[in-house]
């Protein structure tokens, strides 16, 4: 399995993250998407035309949206992820995944124009990405009164993966994340997951380390 | 407002191998510049009142300046050393005083808790003593013998090993550090932040390296550095007070600090304070 692979990319790094907690084995190809634009020329616009990267190759099949390449993996390495084989929870898992696409259009977009000086309407994309967190936030404060900790139920599935980079993210792109404490709450178990993965701007849970050494003495 | 020695500095604003002859349109100390080439591919930089901006074309970079430099753009003299790869890391756009990217830089102590398990992990967070000297001949910051633990040292280092460092501030918003070069013993690596001063609070880093490593692909060598840069990036957006203090009474230097205390005296000798605050916080 090989991943097109961009450090900074949240779409990217759901695809690491879901390999790691899964123990999945995937190959990692840097892409030079900054400032290379490298995702942008013939070779890769070949296996994408939409130009984009995450791109997924596995035995001959090429996925380009990391909601399908979550899927496929966690399909082939971890079927748990893909939540209970109920009508209800795939339909749940299925919607929080299509629904990860307008935080990739809005806070994806907000973060590379703040970041990487990438072309975006930053105001439209600022607001679009506030409306998207105040719906995840609506929805957890729903799932924690039913007593489930993530989305798509009483245990993680791909469905959190795909929402939860761009969630941490969103300062990146100006757009404030602290009026969610239930975005909170919840990255932090995400956070907390055996085989865990950082990617820089998603810490790993330093409060719950071990004090760090002596603090260097003043002079 | 504008800050009349900072004026006549050089500053970088683009990469020479992305100009294009439209150009792009960006910002330097709050004044509208536009970063071009002309048919031959000779970087041409101009004002918003039609001026043309000095330039200069150099490490990997084109260099302007909105005044009259009295100085020519500083030397890196490893840049032409053969056998370098020269690495254009690609912009990053970030919101503080281009000051305080520039000080973060030089700051050594943070690498345990920011570059956590790569540029340092804990418990090692012990800055040993090393030296600071404002080198009066050549009038640049310099900090050398800086001795540090890191896990994963460049993308070419095999595991953890004692780096050594030397940090250099050549320019109010440059910092080269130089640093063990895991593949070539005797030599050091060359790292540099260039800082494009956009406003007091806000800047372009343009970091690049001189680096001994066959090995490495590129693409792998930008994404090492950008993902240390960007680990900065978060810290720097939320550091207080925004304006770098340059009242040297108000933050009580720890030993890993002397070279952002001399660098701050440095900048007040010079009247470089875009980007400054002198009065207290
Ligand atoms: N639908 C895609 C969106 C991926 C996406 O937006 N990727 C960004 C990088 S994080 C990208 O390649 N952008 C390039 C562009 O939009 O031109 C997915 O989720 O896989
Ligand atoms: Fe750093």
């Amino acid at each position: 399995m090989i991943l097109y692979d961009y450090i900074l990319s949240p779409d990217c790094y759901k695809v690491r993250l879901l390999a790691a907690l899964t123990g999945a084995r995937i190959t990692l190809r840097p892409v030079d998407f900054h400032p290379g634009g490298e995702h942008k020329t013939a070779p890769f616009l070949a296996m994408n035309p939409s130009g984009t990267i995450p791109i997924f190759e596995d035995d001959g099949l090429i996925l380009t949206e990391s909601s399908a390449i979550l899927t496929y993996l966690a399909a082939k390495a971890g079927p748990a992820w893909l939540g209970d084989d109920t009508p209800a929870m795939r339909g749940r898992v299925a919607q929080w995944l299509a629904f990860s696409q307008r935080l990739s259009a809005s806070i994806g977009k907000a973060r590379v124009h703040d970041m990487l000086n990438k072309p975006a309407d930053i105001q439209a994309c600022r607001r679009a990405g506030t409306q998207c967190l105040r719906e995840i936030e609506a929805a957890l404060v729903e799932q924690r009164l039913a007593g489930h900790a993530f989305l798509a139920g009483d245990r993680p599935t791909i469905a959190d993966i795909a929402c939860f980079p761009h969630s941490m993210l969103a300062p990146d792109g100006g757009i404030s994340v602290d009026p969610y404490p239930s975005i909170r709450l919840w990255t932090r178990s995400i956070r907390a997951l055996p085989g865990f993965i950082e990617m820089p701007g998603i810490h790993r849970l330093h409060d719950l380390k071990p004090e760090p050494g002596p603090i260097p003495e003043r002079v | 407002m504008t800050d009349t020695p900072m004026l006549n500095e050089w500053y970088p604003v683009g990469i020479l191998t992305q100009l294009t002859k439209a150009g792009r349109d960006t910002l330097l100390m709050g004044e509208a510049i536009n970063v071009a080439c002309d048919s031959l591919g000779a970087p041409v930089v101009s004002a918003e009142d039609g001026r043309t901006l000095p330039v200069r074309a150099r490490y990997g970079h084109v260099w302007t300046s909105l005044g009259s430099p009295t100085k020519e753009l500083f030397d890196i003299p490893e840049a032409d050393q053969p056998g370098r790869r020269l690495v254009d890391v690609g912009v990053v756009r970030v919101k503080c005083s281009p000051l305080r990217a520039v000080e973060n830089f030089l700051d050594i102590a943070h690498f345990p808790f920011v570059h956590t398990d790569i540029l340092g992990a804990e418990p090692h967070t012990e800055v040993q003593r090393y030296e600071v000297q404002i080198r009066e001949e050549v009038d640049e910051v310099w900090a050398t013998k800086v001795k540090f633990y890191q896990p994963q040292a460049a993308k070419s280092a095999a595991g953890g090993i004692t780096t050594d460092y030397m940090y250099r501030v050549p320019a109010p918003t440059v910092s080269i550090l130089y640093k063990t070069c895991p593949p070539r013993p005797g030599e050091w690596d060359v790292i540099t932040l260039f800082v494009q001063p956009m406003a007091e609070d806000l800047c372009q880093v343009w970091p690049w390296m001189a680096l001994f490593d066959d090995q490495t692909p590129m693409t792998d060598l930008i994404h090492f550095q950008q993902m240390i840069f960007l680990q900065d990036r978060s810290i720097l957006e939320n550091q207080l007070p925004r304006l770098l203090p340059l009242d040297p009474g108000m933050e009580i230097p720890t030993r890993a600090d002397m070279t952002s205390v001399a660098y701050r005296r440095w900048l007040k000798r010079h009247g470089f304070t875009y980007g400054a605050q002198l009065v207290a916080a």
